[in-house]
């Protein structure tokens, strides 16, 4: 095998065909085929549009809250004693977490092209609830797919999309949890093609998706360098971030790429051990394969039947990867690693306890392996967990595995 | 072979003067013994053209009712391996009746292509419909296909217009298989006058047989289509048959195969009843 060539940078993609190297892709039926490539051309007509842009930004300013702050976590560095861990707070958006970065940049091309019908599919609840919001703020129908099995544990969220005036409708299909409510909000695309606007809501899905739901969500990165220039004087030398679909880490991930000094790590959720058949770890533990509209690391069995993936936290029990990480894991610019459900519970607790912020069961992963790694670097080093979102939704589920013993 | 199964079998239907009954049932469903008894059963009972659906996990364009139908057979261990053997096994009393495999990319993309291409012509398929591989992905499976000597049918919608029909007609061979609705398999009834415009629209632009599917369920329907297209599509009718023959375990009974060959006479006869006119 010859040595590949260095990349000159690693934030050119995806390719016209909506590739980054392998993965990525426009995989999905004919009838979809022409409101895939026109969201492409409403979404290039709206990046070159400096009204879209500025309408944006005010916004981001003053619905969503942002810029998000950069929190210095004190304790938890004195603590563990490496370290200085950076905290960007994505869990004080309005809705309590970075999804509606990416429902905010969404539902505003939706409005652009005329679509007043507007569905999703929802693990956790969190993107389900972001979409329900802007959709109430910009009075659009909003229907949210959503697994059996997920309704059950994460109530609050079916209460906080029914009180914002989203239908919630229950999938019990497959696995009842996140891939079932893709498969189901696909179909319904597909039945209300003329009227309907799909929010995807993680960095996957058919071209022209991985990338929009990307660079919507960059705006995390964006001020992470800003932020860290101030409190700094630098830019971090390691960010963290969690890896279900992985909107949250591209966000974060991304405007950092081409500083190759950083070390950049994404955590999977390796639910009871990547070596059981119950995690949702799809590159740590999966390979190569096409669903959902792209070609990314899936989990699956030898016969390419899609496996359920597990985790304790609904957000990243999805059995695949946005298309990117998968290239980025490849080219070795990110590294994966993965977390277990105790590991992130214990970091859940830790970092409750220590700097009075509850997080979500989701970033509790990318936690674990900052905290894991923090002791072994030197105290000048400049660390940047991504807090993508609180953990109030969560707290059932937590006594309920700790057995009352929060 | 210069002349494929599927070119020879539409020949002989035009000859006829009568539109084809495609008929669909997943590969495996309910189990891999009554499959075969079924599939076997099917030219008999008046289908012109076999599609065999390759089961899979997450059928994103399909109804409940196919959905269903996956999963039984996936429950009894249907793997492509298994439906390949299943065409064989067809092909060793049968070497007339096309046999088209639909289905998705991901298990066919696992097998690995080149394999998988060598191995289903060998066991006699003769196209593929895989649904989500568009024009713009022609490259992973459609160019390949056509290389081994496998038709690749490609889905014509109601959303696909005048400005791309070419690229969709491109790299077709076999056949083209209109989608009636905007929809999953099996749930709106079409609009038949709609269907008749856009079939006539598309044999404007192709020489290719036309099949239109999706929502078609009596025989009635199907002779309502069979007046201006070149075959009908049934599939999610003949599989509630299938499935209204299973007992409380969904399991095959002594009457599923006649369930399904029942249907599949009575649509025959709707087909055959109906008078072929030019769309207009």
């Amino acid at each position: 095998m010859s040595t590949p060539q260095p990349l000159n940078s690693f934030r050119t993609g995806p390719d016209e065909r909506g590739r980054f190297g392998l993965y990525g892709g426009r995989f999905v039926a004919e009838t979809l085929m022409p409101l895939v490539l026109d969201l492409e051309r409403a979404y290039a007509a709206a990046k070159a549009d400096p009204a879209f842009k500025q309408a944006m930004d005010h916004h981001l300013a003053t619905y969503v809250g942002r810029p998000s702050p950069l929190y210095f976590a004190e304790r938890l560095t004195a603590h563990l004693g490496g370290a200085k861990i950076y905290f960007k707070r994505e869990d004080l958006n309005h809705t309590g977490a970075h999804k509606v970065n990416n429902v905010l940049g969404q539902i505003m091309l939706a409005v652009r092209m005329g679509k007043r019908r507007i569905i999703a599919e929802t693990g956790a609840g969190m993107h389900g609830v972001a979409t329900a919001t802007l959709c109430a703020k910009f009075g659009l129908d909003c229907i949210v797919y959503m697994g059996a099995v997920d309704i059950d544990r994460q109530q609050p969220n079916v209460l906080r999309m029914k009180a914002l005036g989203a239908e919630v409708r229950p999938v019990t299909s497959g696995s009842s949890t996140l891939k079932d409510a893709m498969n189901e909000a696909l179909r319904d695309w597909v039945t209300n093609v003329e009227t309907t606007f799909y929010c995807i809501g993680t960095v996957a899905g058919p071209h022209p998706y991985p990338m929009l739901v990307r660079d919507f969500q960059s705006v995390i990165g964006i001020e992470t360098r800003a932020q860290m220039q101030e409190a700094e004087g630098r830019l971090p030398d390691s960010l963290f971030a969690c890896i279900g679909g992985g909107s949250n880490a591209m966000g974060l991930f991304h405007p950092f790429l081409d500083d190759t000094g950083i070390e950049i790590y994404g955590v999977e959720a390796a639910g009871h051990g990547v070596d059981t058949d119950q995690h949702a770890a799809s590159i740590t533990g999966g390979r190569p394969g096409v669903l959902h509209g792209n070609r990314t690391y899936l989990l699956m069995d030898r016969d390419g039947q899609i496996a359920e993936a597990h985790s304790i936290s609904a957000g990243l029990d999805y059995p695949g990867v946005g298309p990117e990480h998968a290239w980025l894991a490849d080219v070795g610019r990110v590294t994966y690693l993965s977390a277990t459900d105790d590991e992130a519970l214990d970091a859940f607790k830790l970092c409750s306890r220590m700097e009075g912020i509850i997080p979500a069961l989701e970033p509790a992963h990318a936690l674990a392996k900052a905290f894991a790694l923090a002791p072994q670097k030197p105290k000048d080093h400049l660390m940047v967990v991504n807090m993508s979102g609180r953990g109030d939704k969560d707290l059932d589920a937590v006594a309920r595995h700790l057995g009352g013993a929060l | 072979m210069t002349t494929t199964r599927i070119d020879a079998r539409f020949a002989a239907l035009a000859r006829e003067g009568r539109a084809g009954l495609v008929t669909f049932v997943s590969a495996g469903d309910p189990d891999p013994d009554t499959s075969l008894a079924l599939v076997r059963a099917l030219p008999a009972a008046g289908a012109d053209v076999i599609e065999l659906g390759m089961p899979f996990s997450d059928p994103m364009s399909d109804g409940p009712t196919i959905q269903a139908s996956s999963q039984r057979a996936l429950k009894h261990g249907q793997t492509l391996a298994g439906t390949l053997a299943l065409v064989r096994a067809f092909r060793e009393g049968d070497d007339a009746t096309p046999i088209v495999l639909m289905g998705y990319y991901n298990p066919i993309y696992i097998y690995g292509v080149d394999r998988f291409l060598v191995d289903a012509h060998a066991a006699g398929v003769d196209g593929l419909i895989v649904v989500d591989l568009p024009p713009e992905e022609d490259a992973e499976l459609c160019v390949p296909a056509m290389k081994a000597g496998l038709s690749f049918v490609r889905l014509l919608t109601p959303t696909t217009d005048a400005a791309r029909l070419p690229t969709v007609l491109a790299n077709t061979s076999g056949f083209l298989y209109y989608v009636s609705i905007t929809g999953v398999t099996g749930t709106a009834k079409p609009d038949f006058a709609a269907v008749g415009r856009a079939v006539a629209a598309i044999k404007a632009k192709t020489p290719l047989p036309v099949a239109v599917g999706f929502g078609v369920r009596t025989a009635a329907d199907a002779a309502a289509i069979a007046a201006y297209a070149d075959a009908v599509v049934v599939g999610s009718a003949i599989v509630s048959a299938i499935k209204a023959s299973l007992d409380a375990n969904d399991a095959a009974t002594p009457a599923t195969v006649e369930a399904a060959t029942a249907l599949v006479r009575e649509l025959a006869g709707g087909v055959r009843a109906a008078r072929r006119t030019a769309a207009e």
